[in-house]
């Protein structure tokens, strides 16, 4: 049996349910909770860009231990995990770069400032594609598997550093917003919106595995007998 | 592991003609960044550290792309792994070699800057440790994704792909530490910068060192 299919609907009822989360969420965010003091409405995608920080790490992170589990056991469930996770996590640091961009503009004049947080997502987003471009140049699954868990280990390790060093060079970025520095009114579609994305994610990498694997598997099993022979 | 770098010595003299093409590279792309700003000395002399660093990063493709060149050749690579020699040795013997080569690279290139961005310093030692530093930062995950891409299709794009992310610490901190070398650091910031290179070079040293087994093995 494949790997990943013994629950088949369940991330259809993860989808569906990260749906209603972020539909609750955002219908809270933006019209019953209040504009916030200073910035004003620009502050409601607050609710979706917080959330998909969040989550943007939990995927990468996730991406990591695929990969750490992956080298100890070569299990190939892992790898598809993987890239599944890698796929989603450029994906949500894609959303993250625009989202930013979008607050930016009329908070502090610019779409782009060289904060921290701004560019280690962006160095994040080419690392990571990176690693996708170097899965697409290996035809050796086995190859392609090790070499992109050691290049997803080596990549994560780097976002700490990274981060401290742009800090120390420019720092203009909020504080970080969670539960605990909102103010309660703010709280509760922040944290729907939170498990709304944290749903979604997680279907969408059990989905993409899904694929990866069965991917994987047409890629390992031999050509059949009758090509084989005409080949021959 | 000083056997293989003596042998990439070895292999890097009998190739020398390949280290001076590399330089002549790097020093036109350091001519070229000056058209980018146009004859102001001012502001050549502002940005002479980040020049020196981009064309250092942009030369260091061309010689780390080559690392596993002749080991491609008749399945050498199989051969070295087979002695009874740990692949690590072979990791480090390498790294050692590229780190060496783009410190003469570095090193070759700050007259080309001093001269044509008028960016000189007294403080040559100070210089030579973040240049140093800097190539350490470059060569460590350079050579283990070297031995990843030099066995890929399209192997003279994936390198610099996967490496100019990663090694966004390794520019900044050298950039901003040669360019406090350069135009004076009345803070004693330099200091901060030089940590963060020996940090960045302590964990890949080590952590590509151990992950080299995995990707050389079949």
């Amino acid at each position: 049996m494949l790997p990943n299919e013994r629950f088949p609907k369940l991330p259809y009822a993860l989808l569906a349910l990260g749906v209603l989360c972020l539909l609750a969420g955002s219908y809270l965010g933006l019209f019953v909770a209040p504009p916030e003091h200073f910035m004003g409405q620009v502050q409601r995608i607050m609710y979706v860009h917080v959330p998909t920080a969040w989550n943007d790490m939990l995927a990468f992170t996730f991406a990591f231990f695929s990969a750490v589990i992956f080298l100890f056991k070569s299990d190939f469930k892992w790898d598809a995990r993987m890239e599944a996770a890698i796929e989603v996590g450029i994906l949500f640091a894609f959303l993250l770069c625009c989202q930013g961009a979008i607050w930016a503009k009329p908070t502090w004049g610019v779409w782009w400032d060289w904060d921290p947080r701004l560019t280690t997502t962006a160095v994040l987003l080419f690392a990571f594609a990176g690693i996708l471009a170097l899965r697409r140049f290996v035809d050796d699954p086995v190859k392609r598997g090790v070499w992109s868990a050691v290049a997803t280990i080596i990549a994560y390790v780097d976002v700490p550093i990274v981060y401290f060093s742009v800090r120390w060079w420019n720092s203009l970025h909020q504080v970080q917003s969670s539960p605990s520095t909102v103010s309660s009114q703010f709280y509760l579609p922040l944290r729907l919106n939170a498990f709304g994305v944290l749903f979604l994610m997680t279907a969408f990498i059990m989905l993409r595995a899904r694929i990866a694997s069965r991917r994987l598997a047409s890629e390992l099993v031999p050509p059949p007998a009758d090509l084989a022979g005409e080949l021959a | 592991m000083i056997t293989a770098l003596r042998k990439e010595f070895l292999l890097q003299w009998r190739t020398r003609a390949q280290a001076v093409a590399v330089f002549v590279f790097g020093a036109t792309a350091l001519l070229l960044f000056s058209f980018a700003i146009g004859p102001n000395a001012a502001a050549l002399r502002q940005h002479a550290a980040g020049f020196l660093w981009l064309g250092l990063l942009l030369s260091s493709t061309l010689t780390l792309s080559e690392t596993f060149h002749a080991e491609m050749e008749n399945r050498a690579l199989e051969g070295l792994l087979l002695l009874p020699v740990s692949p690590r040795a072979l990791y480090y013997g390498k790294a050692v070699a590229n780190a060496l080569q783009l410190i003469l690279l570095g090193i070759a290139l700050v007259p080309v800057m001093v001269v044509l961005y008028d960016a000189g310093t007294t403080r040559i030692p100070m210089l030579l440790v973040v240049i140093a530093l800097g190539a350490a930062g470059i060569s460590a995950p350079g050579t283990l994704y070297s031995a990843m891409t030099s066995q890929a299709r399209a192997k003279q794009t994936l390198l610099p792909l996967l490496l100019f992310p990663l090694i966004v610490p390794v520019l900044l901190a050298s950039v901003k530490a040669t360019s406090l070398i350069i135009l004076g650091d009345p803070m004693g910031q330099a200091q901060a910068w030089i940590s963060l290179l020996l940090a960045f070079n302590g964990i890949y040293w080590s952590l590509c060192g151990l992950l080299f087994d995995r990707v050389v093995e079949d």
